[in-house]
């Protein structure tokens, strides 16, 4: 017998004595009574409580937000997949084409992406390697991710997240910036992924 | 990983609780988080609702077990990925051992993975001549130090700053490239320490092994949850990905995501979120995906209708953080990778209870429900461990007392004679019992109750019930 076959065989012979049992979903799956601008200000705060940096800003203001949020950190190069918009697309920015390698994205200092969608209550933003976004190693390898979030972007909860993403998609779910709870149990951030996270919300 | 031949819990728990470090170290981490998971479980209106479902997405789960893998077999499959069946931790060995000789790679970089250390597959896979690097920090700490890990969440919680300052110092020059010479024990120097040191490591490997805390069997999706970003890194840049996961971390629905994905991080870290979420689903971005299903004695643990609750475990460790037992004895004690309360149902059950630290476990605890009171998927833990006494090998002199007790107490008049004998010899029993032996250890720190003159049976005849 296979070890497949051994595997079920022993599943079957395990589970007739279990009852069969009901999944009661009485949980909170709506967006609750929060209007957009409720929607951002939860965001935002959520966001920054991990240490994230997060600008609130018109659509006429983004441009110039990006431009004064990469000067403040000396990047000069900064890499947008493709597919960003183009009036978020700052000065002296490369293009991941043709495919930068791995030791070429380690050297960039720095990356602005948009996201697939951002969940307010847990203060994160879903990256689905989508137009705009790029192939998952793009927002790993630079230290520095800025990642621009439309207000209409964003839901309440959890629940609401789930049910907009397409799980054939790679996904990648960040709260915050990278950051690790080992050493005594205190938060540090700052560990293999992007250190710094800024978060640009367009109302 | 087995610890063969280690001694029963008491005996390491005896000797755990004696270093003083190890007790502060483990004082302060269990705290700090488990206050961090109380304010955020308590900001959820629902959490109890969640949790409730949690439950019974899991059982369901289980109940449907062969449907939902052959599911998921058939999903991986149609998104470019291969699945394998291991029936135990040889067999898983051996595949994945297979699996990187094939690639004709030597190095292999780590995803923090409790079921590739249950396995022992960084041992097996040394002895093919292949090298496993973790690169979760924690399991690096671990690694370096030549050490067990010692919590399902944070594996090196048992080492202060200091220590794994020292531990860079000496050893990460081993394993590639050093610690500056100027290393501090400020957290932050040595997650930097860190990253300079696996970087290098990251961008040449070619194979990568990982875990998954959740599969997704309407879809072929895994999950990995992490906060360094090492979970990224493997899982993304490899141009080989082996994933070995528990049969049991199946849910059925995309959706049921919606669930866990509250349950999970802020029973475990305290947090909201946690940093990194990872999902795919088969081969992405050019990659060869592996995905190996591991039984391992789950099909066991499966076919105990009081035992099989374990398996809706998903790890978080939030019974570990609460329990009065793992605060002071630490987890090497347990002398598994599943240290705690969790560990004291789940190794009996998936490794047996013949080795006298694996029928000492059930006993490691208090049974004051403290880690059913936190656990995510509502296991009760006591009434497992209540349930694995009873079937627990018992030594002689206790079995020999349990049937003396059994014949007395069948029959009341056997029982009324015992009484009156023992009120008539009651000057001749000691407070505290001879020794040695296991009821004068008990009687160390207690007294033996006083026997009454006269047994409530016989005051109740005499007095009429108290009316004469």
């Amino acid at each position: 017998m296979s070890d497949r076959e051994l595997i079920l065989a022993r599943i079957r012979a395990a589970v007739t004595s279990a009852p069969p049992n009901e999944i009661v979903r009485d949980y909170r799956t709506s967006a609750g009574p929060l209007d957009r601008a409720e929607l951002i200000e939860l965001f935002a705060e959520r966001v920054a409580d991990y240490r994230a940096v997060v600008h609130v800003t018109g659509e006429d203001e983004v441009a110039a937000t990006i431009a004064a949020a990469l000067a403040a950190q000396g990047l000069t190069r900064p890499l947008v997949p493709g597919g960003l918009p183009v009036e978020w697309v700052p000065e002296g920015a490369v293009a991941d084409d043709p495919p930068l390698s791995d030791a070429e994205l380690d050297a960039v200092g720095g990356v602005v992406t948009g996201c697939a969608v951002a969940i307010a209550e847990t203060g994160t933003i879903v990256l689905d390697a989508g137009p705009g976004q790029g192939r998952r190693a793009l927002t790993l390898l630079p230290d520095y991710h800025l990642c621009v979030v439309r207000a209409g972007q964003i839901v309440a909860g959890v629940p609401q997240g789930v049910a907009v993403l397409d799980p054939s998609r790679p996904l990648t779910w960040i709260s915050g910036p990278s950051a690790t709870s080992d050493i005594e149990l205190n938060r540090v951030e700052g560990v293999h992924g992007p250190r710094t996270l800024e978060v640009v919300v367009v109302r | 990983m087995t610890f063969l031949g280690m001694p029963a819990f008491p005996a390491n728990a005896a000797a755990a609780v004696r270093d003083s470090q190890l007790r502060f170290n483990l004082r302060k981490a269990t705290h700090t988080i488990r206050e961090k998971r109380a304010s955020v479980v308590a900001e959820l209106p629902d959490w109890a609702r969640l949790r409730e479902a949690g439950k019974q997405i899991k059982d369901h789960t289980l109940r449907n077990l062969e449907r939902y893998l052959l599911q998921m077999e058939e999903a991986v499959t149609a998104a470019g990925g291969h699945v394998h069946w291991a029936a135990d931790a040889r067999e898983a060995n051996r595949i994945v051992t297979g699996l990187v000789r094939e690639t004709g790679e030597s190095d292999v970089v780590k995803v923090k993975s409790m079921a590739t250390q249950e396995i022992g597959l960084n041992e097996a896979l040394a002895e093919a001549g292949i090298t496993a690097y973790e690169t979760d920090l924690a399991e690096l700490i671990v690694q370096l130090g030549d050490d067990w890990p010692s919590h399902i969440l944070v594996p090196a919680i048992h080492r202060s700053r200091a220590e794994i300052r020292e531990i860079f110092l000496e050893k990460m020059a081993d394993w590639g490239r050093p610690a500056p010479e100027e290393l501090t024990d400020d957290p932050r120097a040595l997650a930097e320490a860190a990253r300079r040191h696996l970087r290098e490591r990251f961008l040449s490997t070619k194979v990568a092994i990982s875990g998954a805390n959740f599969m997704i069997a309407e879809t072929g999706t895994l999950v990995v949850l992490e906060s360094e970003g090492n979970g990224r890194m493997c899982l993304t840049l490899p141009k080989t990905l082996i994933s070995v996961v528990g049969i049991e971390k199946l849910l059925p629905t995309w959706r049921d995501l919606e669930v866990f994905l509250q349950l999970l991080p802020r029973s475990s870290t305290g947090e909201r979120m946690n940093p990194y979420t990872s999902t795919w689903t088969g081969a992405t971005e050019g990659q060869e995906f592996h995905l190996v299903l591991l039984d391992n004695g789950r099909t066991r643990v499966l076919a105990d209708e009081v035992g099989r609750q374990a398996l809706r475990c998903i790890r978080c460790s939030a019974c570990l953080n609460v329990c009065p037992v793992y605060e002071r004895a630490g987890g090497h004690a347990y002398g598994s990778v599943y240290p705690g309360p969790i560990g004291a149902i789940l190794t009996p059950q998936l490794r047996g209870m013949s080795s006298p630290l694996d029928a000492s476990l059930p006993y490691a605890s208090t049974l004051c429900g403290a880690c059913y009171d936190v656990c995510p998927v509502a296991i009760d833990i006591p009434e497992v461990l209540v349930h694995l006494r009873g079937r627990a090998p018992h030594p002689r002199a206790e079995r020999l007392g349990m049937r003396a007790a059994g014949w007395v107490f069948d029959r009341p008049e056997r029982l009324a004679r015992a009484e009156r004998l023992a009120g008539r010899l009651r000057r001749f029993v000691p407070r505290r019992a001879p020794g040695p032996g296991p009821l004068s250890a008990w009687t160390e720190t207690r007294d033996l109750p006083e026997i009454p003159a006269e047994s409530f049976r016989d005051w109740w005849t005499r007095t009429d019930g108290g009316t004469r």
